[in-house]
C-alpha cells in the first residue's frame, strides 16, 4: 500500500500546483490522480512531497478526519514553500487551529455566518450592487468587468462585514489591491504590512469604542471562551478579507464569463430566476477556484484511499479534481443546473468555509442582477483568448473585456 | 427514523439548515445546530439523510426509534 506508492520514482509524482489551461475542463494530472486506484504523492514547489486526495470520497473522508492537523507550523505541514511558515508574532486566526480550541473560535464567530445572519446583510449587497452596476453603465465600454464590478463589490461586501468605517474605505479598497496586485514581492510586502497596520489600527479603535458590526461585537465579547484576544482579532480581520475577497471576485468573473459564453443558459435563469441559487452552486463546483486551505499534515497514521498516510506526512485535498469526479458527479463536465449533491469547493470538514453562505449570497445578487440590468452584455474577444490567472493559488480572470 | 447529534462537534456550518429547514434551525448565539424535531417523519427522510450526510463534522446520525 503505503510501501507500494512509494517505489514510484520521484520524477514520475506529478508536480503540484497544476496548470489550469482550460476553464472548462479538468487539467490532465488531477485526471490521472483521479484515475489512479489508490492516492498518489505529488511535488511541491519545495521540492518535498505530499499524498494528494483527488477521488471525491477520499477528500470528503480526510478533511472530516480530526487525525489531520491545520496547524501549518507544525513539521510535515505540506506548505508550497518551506519558507511559508508564518513568523511566531502572526496570528493563523481559525485557519491554523485544530479541535477542541478551534471549535470554541469557530463558534465565537459562526451566528454571525449563518443563512440568517447573511440575510440581513442581503439588502447591502443588494444596494453596493447597484451603485457598481450604475457605475458601469455611466462608464465607457468597452470596460474590464474584473476590474470595474467584480472586485469592488465583494471587497465593499467585506468592508460591510468587518465594519471598516466609510471614511477609510477608498484608502483599504486601494491598499487591498495593491497587496492583491503587487509586480515585486518587496510591494507586496509593504503593502501587507500598511493593511496589517490599518488593521490593528481599526481593531485598537473598535476595542476602546464598539461598534455594531463582526470585529466591533467580537472586541466586545473579550474574555468569553473562545472570543479572540487583540492579535488574533487582527488575524481574523485580515484573513476573512483574504478568503472573502480575491476568491468571490474570481467567481463573480468566471461566472459571467461562462453565462456570456452560453446564451441558452442565461436565457433560462432569466425565464425562471428562482434557479440562480442551483446555478451559484453549480458555479462554485465547476470552477472550484481555490483549494490550498484544504492542507493536512497527519497527526498518527491513518489509512485512506489504498494507503497508509504516517504520522507527519502531508496530504493535500483536490476539491478542483474532487468537483470533477464522475463518480459523484455524472457528466462532470457538463454545467448542470439538476445536480442535487452539493460539491467539496467549500472544503469539509471543521475548517469548511465560515464565508459560504456569505459567498452564495453575493453571487446570486450580483450575478442576477448584473445580468437583468444589462441584459445585452456581451464578451468583447472569445474566452480562447481571455487571461487566466493559471498559476495563482486562486484561479480566475486576469480582466473580462466586456461591452452591450 | 430518529435524529442523533454529538453536538460538541458541531461548528456551526449551517449546512443541515440549507438541507432540511423543515428540521434544522441554528442558535442565534454560536450558530450551533438546533434540532427542530427529533423524529423523522417518511416525507422528510431524503432530507435528513442529505443533511447527515453534508455536515462537514459528522455532528449528525440517523438511528431507528
Amino acid at each position: 500500500m503505503a510501501e507500494a506508492a512509494d517505489l514510484t520514482p520521484h520524477s514520475e509524482h506529478p508536480n503540484y500546483p497544476m496548470r489550469r489551461t482550460c476553464p472548462y475542463t479538468l487539467p490532465a494530472g488531477y485526471q490521472e490522480l483521479l484515475d489512479r486506484p489508490t492516492l498518489g504523492k505529488v511535488r511541491l514547489p519545495s521540492g518535498r512531497l505530499a499524498w494528494a486526495a483527488a477521488r471525491y470520497e477520499d477528500v470528503k473522508a480526510m478533511l472530516g478526519d480530526n487525525r489531520f492537523s491545520s496547524d501549518l507550523r507544525r513539521p510535515g505541514y505540506p506548505l508550497m514553500m518551506d519558507h511559508q511558515v508564518p513568523p511566531p508574532e502572526f496570528s493563523t486566526s481559525l485557519v491554523g487551529m485544530d479541535p477542541p480550541e478551534h471549535t470554541l473560535a469557530r463558534r465565537a464567530v459562526a451566528a454571525d455566518f449563518t443563512p440568517r445572519s447573511v440575510n440581513r446583510l442581503r439588502p447591502r449587497i443588494q444596494e453596493i450592487t447597484d451603485e457598481y452596476v450604475e457605475r458601469l453603465l455611466a462608464g465607457p465600454r468597452p470596460v474590464d468587468l474584473v476590474d470595474a464590478f467584480a472586485n469592488p463589490v465583494p471587497l465593499l461586501v467585506i468592508c460591510e462585514l468587518l465594519g471598516v468605517p466609510f471614511a477609510d474605505r477608498d484608502f483599504f479598497l486601494r491598499i487591498s489591491f495593491t497587496v492583491m496586485n503587487a509586480t515585486t514581492p518587496e510591494a507586496g510586502t509593504a503593502a501587507m504590512a500598511e493593511l496589517m497596520g490599518y488593521m490593528d489600527g481599526m481593531v485598537t479603535e473598535k476595542e476602546r469604542t464598539p461598534t455594531d458590526d463582526l470585529i466591533g461585537r467580537l472586541a466586545a465579547r473579550r474574555g468569553e471562551p473562545g472570543v479572540p484576544d487583540h492579535r488574533d482579532l487582527v488575524g481574523m480581520a485580515f484573513m476573512l478579507l483574504m478568503a472573502g475577497h480575491e476568491t468571490i471576485a474570481n467567481v463573480i468573473g468566471l461566472g459571467a464569463m461562462l453565462l456570456l459564453d452560453r446564451p441558452l443558459l442565461r436565457k433560462s435563469l432569466a425565464a425562471d430566476p428562482s434557479r440562480w441559487p442551483a446555478a451559484v452552486d453549480e458555479l462554485v463546483r465547476y470552477f472550484t477556484i481555490a483549494e490550498i486551505a484544504n492542507s493536512r499534515v497527519a497527526l498518527e497514521d491513518v489509512e485512506i484511499g489504498g494507503v497508509r498516510i504516517a504520522a507527519g506526512e502531508g496530504v493535500l485535498g483536490l476539491t478542483v479534481a474532487a468537483g470533477r469526479d464522475p463518480r459523484r458527479f455524472p457528466d462532470p463536465d457538463a454545467f448542470d443546473l439538476d445536480r442535487v449533491d452539493r460539491s467539496l469547493s467549500f472544503g469539509f470538514g471543521a475548517h469548511q468555509c465560515i464565508g459560504q453562505h456569505l459567498a452564495r449570497t453575493e453571487l446570486e445578487v450580483v450575478l442576477s442582477t448584473l445580468f437583468e440590468r444589462i441584459p445585452e452584455l456581451r464578451l468583447v474577444e472569445p474566452v480562447e483568448s481571455l487571461r487566466f490567472k493559471e498559476e495563482h493559488v486562486n484561479y480566475g480572470l486576469h480582466a473580462l473585456p466586456v461591452t452591450w | 427514523m430518529r435524529i442523533r447529534t454529538e453536538a460538541d462537534r458541531c461548528i456551526g456550518a449551517g449546512r443541515c439548515y440549507l438541507a432540511a429547514p423543515e428540521l434544522f434551525d441554528q442558535s442565534d448565539h454560536d450558530g450551533t445546530v438546533v434540532v427542530l424535531s427529533e423524529r423523522v417523519a417518511q416525507a422528510q427522510l431524503a432530507d435528513a439523510r442529505a443533511a447527515v450526510e453534508d455536515c462537514p463534522t459528522r455532528t449528525l446520525s440517523l438511528t431507528e426509534e
